[in-house]
């Protein structure tokens, strides 16, 4: 079983993933708890798709999402949401921003 | 490069009472303001945002009817969002200003050139006249030349000094008086925090001016955003879909710099109205008048002649004060020649020699050239 989510990632983030700013992803749902969280979703991210493993500090910071990077389930901010314990829907569109890159 | 807008969500959940707007207490709210953590919806996001915005301007008393005005264009999320927000509050609130966008050309391959390219794109969008001012045909050097001399290291140094000359420069080229750039919230708290760090109290004073204007200097500088938080400007961004570039300068920020960002959005994270309480400090923090000090330390020197010595010193220094002109290209300087002149000197001296010159650093600089390695390894 797997969940069909999009998940993107803007304002410069796209450079530790491969330039590819969206993603459609296929998050296999363990069998044992039958849903995947936030919290799931940012460990399969950091353990599959972070080509350079010396970048995942761009990404995530004390096991969460690094300061400064803003995360949008469906446009609405995460910490409305429940933040890591978010259980996620099929079809839903996390996006990742980072605020830290200059212009 | 082109733009790829960010995706529309699809999925809708039916609302909870519990996720109501607080303001319109009708839609959902989708972010929580950083300053005030308050609940609201994009609607209502839009409407704060814009708003809190043009109050700055109206208080502040900003432009004047018939103004020209350039913005300082990067093509980055701040300035993008600047252009597009003084162009719907013109026409909104009838400011009746004419808005040029002004970008510098620093003369950086893989970094300027393509987030030039966003700025030729808005120009469009908004439709808005776009001036280029590049460091080439001002100074007769690019950004890479200079750094394949100075290094990574001062890169930052000389890009500031000649930025800001540049930007004073084009606008003076169109005949235009005002610049505004898209500094915000979290970059002017940035710079108090780095101010107070580095006790440069004189700084201190100015740097939370909304406006700075020199004596004798025709172009002044203002930052609409300057109550606006980073996180607001991006989201704002994201929802009305501005396209904006986004990477980092090819030779990375300043170590000092980093660290004070890294620092503040970790506190941001904790308290999220830190960033408007720096600023707020830092408004409120004026000097002690500096005169007393000065006499203190005449009287003290016993002798007469110090004193006489001293006063004919003061007399000259008052002589370059703010409003005079640099001896060679005549920009503001409040030295003989500027800083830029003075940069650009040394560079000239360097010139011939790039490649004896990089040897020789190569050698001496062992230590420190595993240092910067390793600084840019961290960030």
């Amino acid at each position: 079983m797997a969940l069909n989510i999009t998940v993107e990632f803007l304002g410069g983030l796209d450079v530790t993933f491969n330039k590819q700013r969206v993603w459609q992803l296929s998050v296999p749902i363990p069998q044992d708890k039958g849903q995947v969280t936030m919290e799931d979703l940012i460990n399969y991210i950091v353990n599959t798709m972070i080509a350079d493993k010396n970048s995942v500090g761009d990404f995530v910071e004390d096991g969460t999402v690094r300061p400064g990077i803003l995360t949008l389930i469906n446009d609405t901010d995460w910490e409305l949401e429940g933040e890591g314990a978010y259980v996620l829907e099929k079809g839903d569109v996390i996006s990742f921003t980072s605020t830290l890159h200059g212009g | 490069m082109s733009y790829t807008p960010p995706t529309d969500p699809t999925n809708k959940q039916p609302v909870k009472l519990s996720q109501l707007c607080e303001i319109c207490h009708s839609r959902k709210a989708i972010i929580r303001r950083p300053k005030n953590l308050q609940k609201i919806c994009k609607l209502c996001f839009y409407h704060v945002f814009e708003t809190e915005i043009h109050n700055t301007i109206v208080s502040t008393k900003l432009f004047y009817p018939g103004e020209t005005v350039a913005v300082g264009a990067s093509g980055g999320k701040d300035s993008t969002v600047l252009a597009y927000i003084m162009k719907l509050l013109n026409e909104r609130h009838h400011y009746g200003i004419n808005i040029v966008l002004l970008s510098v050309d620093e003369g950086i391959v893989g970094y300027r050139d393509d987030s030039l390219a966003t700025v030729k794109r808005n120009q469009k969008q908004y439709n808005l006249p776009l001036e280029i001012v590049s460091y080439k045909e001002l100074y007769n050097w690019t950004m890479d030349e200079i750094v394949e001399i100075v290094g990574i290291r001062n890169s930052c140094t000389y890009c500031g000094v000649l930025r800001r000359q540049a930007l004073d420069r084009g606008a003076n080229k169109l005949g235009i008086k005002h610049v505004v750039t898209g500094h915000n919230a979290d970059d002017m708290a940035e710079t108090v925090l780095m101010n107070i760090l580095r006790g440069d109290v004189a700084r201190l004073e100015k740097s939370t001016a909304i406006l700075t204007e020199s004596n004798g200097s025709p172009i002044k500088r203002s930052k609409p955003f300057k109550y606006m938080y980073q996180k607001e400007i991006v989201l704002y961004a994201h929802y009305k879909k501005l396209d904006y570039f986004s990477t980092e300068c090819t030779y990375a920020p300043e170590a000092f710099r980093g660290t004070a960002r890294e620092y503040m959005k970790n506190l941001e994270a904790i308290r999220p109205s830190c960033i408007i309480d720096i600023i707020h400090s830092g408004e409120n923090l004026v000097l002690k008048p500096k005169q007393a000090k000065k006499k203190t330390t005449v009287k003290k020197s016993t002798a007469n002649k110090n004193k006489i010595q001293n006063e004919n010193t003061e007399d000259n220094k008052q002589v370059f004060v703010d409003g005079n002109r640099c001896e060679r290209c005549g920009y503001l300087s409040s030295n003989k020649i500027c800083k830029a002149c003075i940069l650009l000197e040394g560079l000239e001296m360097n010139r011939p020699k790039v490649n004896v010159s990089n040897a020789h650093e190569d050698s001496e600089d062992g230590a420190a050239k595993n240092l910067r390695t390793l600084e840019r390894l961290h960030f």
